[in-house]
């Protein structure tokens, strides 16, 4: 029988199997970031152990950073402290940092992919549940805990039961104004937001064949919110050009012997799924989330559907949203760009395209945050940061931001904040904020019109 | 870090019957700033738990004095979201030993067993019957035995099986870490590297 893209990559990387136990791993690249390393660290050094592997470590400071002034001190003290631990802790070990100023420095998911660290074929992991974005090469990428951050730290290696495999074909042309992002919101919808658990899903037919990687990136990445561990699509020609030149990807001869290895990269014709589901391009349109995880999405024309439980009830009243009611109309207060879903420089496009010659409405507060320094920088130079400012919106500087809200910026409570990141739970933009999630497409739309609209009547 | 050994826990519980608990909810990111792995059990379900004010919010099961115990029982896919160990610390700081659901997110429940907290997966039926039960009568206790892989209704005796990767039990009977082993086929690791130049 034939082996599925996600088994060649793993069994490849397999060191030892325990019996009616889990696999041990090998992991050619472990990314960190400031919040879910400190502890892993200490636990290494109090069993006196050095991480083996540095040269295969590297280092960012992300989630808590300020999105202003970043060249002055940061003013949160724990926030301060974090920060600094990092960089204390790659200087003990030897282990690269791309911190605060840094030209690289960035979102953990962002960075990889644009400096030609990720590459197909590998497995990769982070104290980080969307590293999944990584799969987009045809890499598998996981995100762990610290404890097992604390693992790979040690031994360069993970203990991991193999997962199932899903298939996820979706077939057919996208309508126009369709984006990646809906892609995702909509096959989520579809699966709920446990229908992945259990299952690594590989994204498969002529929808994300024809993606560009900075798309296949926004689907893989919200893997997750399904429950998947992971997601991946088969490595092509627009994977290759992507890697082409990129500052830490391979050159010349070696680039040439790679990608010969990575053309083996794709599920064989008669390799078995454990699940296989197909969609239809055509049925996808522009989407939006009304409740309180990212399975409650629907097309932005829709009725909020009748909660099925108690549990979807609450959400629907956390939201302050009606079943049977259109969302359309409904006054918005923050928009979102940004974040390792929607924070690269496609993104920053396709906003600025719907925002050029606008301005945004009064009751809009926009933070439009790039994914890191060369996203920020580019945008910059195509003068995206011009557009935004005629529109009344500042380009803020790169890091997760709002997507989290463990930095300065956190939607108020009881505010309506549309969002191009990834998780919509009760106060995860803030205590007490409500989260709409959405495309880059859409979120412009809305920064336009200060409520919900749907684009495409734009 | 060595774990806690785990063997039985018999034990009143708390009642969540709440589906998809994401870690956002178990411990909010803004208390994600630590870096030691201690105290975070203070900030268990903080938003569920206390107002904008800070008052405690009597609806909660955690702030009703009727509830307490080492098993937290919560409704289906417990633990979806954020890779954040902090959920599984926060829980374990706060006293629970085990979690029971018919339903765990992937990374939380390996997070759970990495840090001696026991994620029991029963069946829907089995659940609703346990929420029942200590609906009716808040100080039932349920035994939870690791070795027989069992959950039982002490009222009533009604017990269900639970799965469990035979060398994570090992792990938690022993008290055993998966860096221990790790460390233990570092020949086989070094070996793999020198085979493999990736
Ligand atoms: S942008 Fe959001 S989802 Fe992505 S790594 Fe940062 S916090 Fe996590």
């Amino acid at each position: 029988m034939g082996k599925t893209l996600f088994d060649k990559v793993w069994d490849a990387h397999i060191v030892q199997s325990i019996e009616n136990g889990p696999d041990i791993l090998y992991i050619d690249k472990h990314l960190i970031h400031e919040v879910t390393s400190p502890v892993a660290f200490v636990g290494l050094e109090k069993r006196g152990l050095k991480v083996l592997r540095p040269d295969k470590t590297l280092a960012t400071a992300d989630h808590n950073v300020p999105t202003i002034n970043q060249d002055k001190p940061i003013k949160d003290k724990l926030s301060v402290e974090q920060v600094n631990k990092l960089t204390e802790n790659c200087k003990n070990h030897g282990i690269e940092l791309y911190g605060l100023n840094h030209k690289y420095h960035g979102i953990v998911h962002v960075i990889g992919p644009e400096l030609g660290i990720t590459q197909p074929g590998m497995t990769i992991v982070c104290g980080d549940s969307h590293t999944a974005t990584h799969g987009a090469f045809g890499s598998v990428a996981f995100g762990i805990g610290t404890s097992e951050v604390e693992m790979v730290f040690a031994s360069q290696c993970i203990m991991q039961t193999k997962p199932k495999k899903m298939r996820i074909t979706v077939n057919g042309n996208l309508s126009k104004g369709v984006s990646p992002k809906d892609v995702i919101l909509y096959i989520i919808s579809k699966l709920t937001a446990s229908g992945g658990t259990g299952y690594f899903i590989e994204y498969a037919g002529d929808v994300f064949k024809n993606m560009t990687m900075e798309g296949r990136m926004t689907v893989c990445n919200m893997s997750i919110e399904c429950g998947a561990r992971g997601g991946l699509i088969a490595p092509d020609e627009t994977t290759f050009e992507y890697i082409k030149g990129r500052k830490f990807a391979p050159k010349g001869k070696e680039l040439e012997r790679k990608i010969q290895n990575w053309k083996t990269l794709f599920s064989d014709e008669d390799a078995e799924f454990d699940k296989e589901i197909e969609f239809n391009a055509n049925d996808i349109k522009p989407m939006i989330t009304y409740g309180t995880n990212p399975g409650m999405g629907m097309p932005i024309t829709e009725k909020v559907p009748y909660p099925s439980d108690l549990s979807e009830e609450k959400s629907l009243k956390y939201m302050k949203v009606t079943e049977g009611k259109s969302l359309v109309g409904t006054k918005v207060d923050y928009v979102f760009l940004g974040s390792c879903t929607n924070g690269r420089i496609e993104d920053l496009r396709e906003y600025c395209s719907h925002i050029k010659g606008k301005k945004k409405a009064d009751n809009i507060t926009a933070w439009i945050v790039p994914g890191s320094k060369m996203v920020e920088k580019q945008a910059i130079e195509e003068g995206l940061d011009k557009i935004l400012k005629e529109a009344g919106i500042e380009l803020r500087q790169p890091g997760c931001s709002a997507c989290l809200a463990m930095n300065e910026d956190k939607v108020p409570p009881g505010k309506l904040s549309v969002s191009t990141s990834n998780r919509n739970f009760e106060g995860r933009q803030g205590p007490g904020s409500r989260t709409m999630l959405v495309g880059p497409a859409t979120a412009a739309a809305i920064t336009i019109a200060g409520k919900i609209i749907n684009p495409l009547t734009n | 870090m060595p774990i806690e050994k785990f063997k039985l826990v018999k034990s009143s519980c708390v009642p969540l019957n709440t589906e998809n608990v994401d870690t956002d909810q178990i411990i909010p990111a803004r208390f994600l700033k630590a870096t030691e792995r201690k105290g975070f059990g203070d900030n268990l379900f903080r938003d569920w738990r206390y107002d904008n004010h800070n008052n405690e919010i009597l609806s909660f099961p955690l702030n009703n004095p009727k509830y307490s115990g080492k098993i937290l029982v919560a409704g289906s896919n417990f633990g979806c979201g954020s890779s954040r160990e902090h959920a599984a610390w926060a829980i374990y700081d706060y006293g629970f030993r085990v979690v029971i659901s018919s339903f765990f997110a992937d990374i939380f429940r390996n997070n759970a067993l990495n840090n001696g907290l026991l994620p029991v997966q029963i069946s829907d039926n089995f659940l609703n019957k346990i929420f029942n039960i200590i609906k009716e009568d808040a100080s039932s206790e349920l035994i939870v035995d690791l070795e027989k892989q069992t959950v039982t209704i002490d009222k009533t005796k009604e017990q269900e099986t639970f799965e469990i990767n035979s060398y994570k039990k090992q792990c938690l009977l022993k008290g055993y870490d998966d860096i221990d082993y790790l460390l233990s086929i570092k020949d086989k690791i070094e070996e793999f590297e020198n085979k493999n130049v990736v």
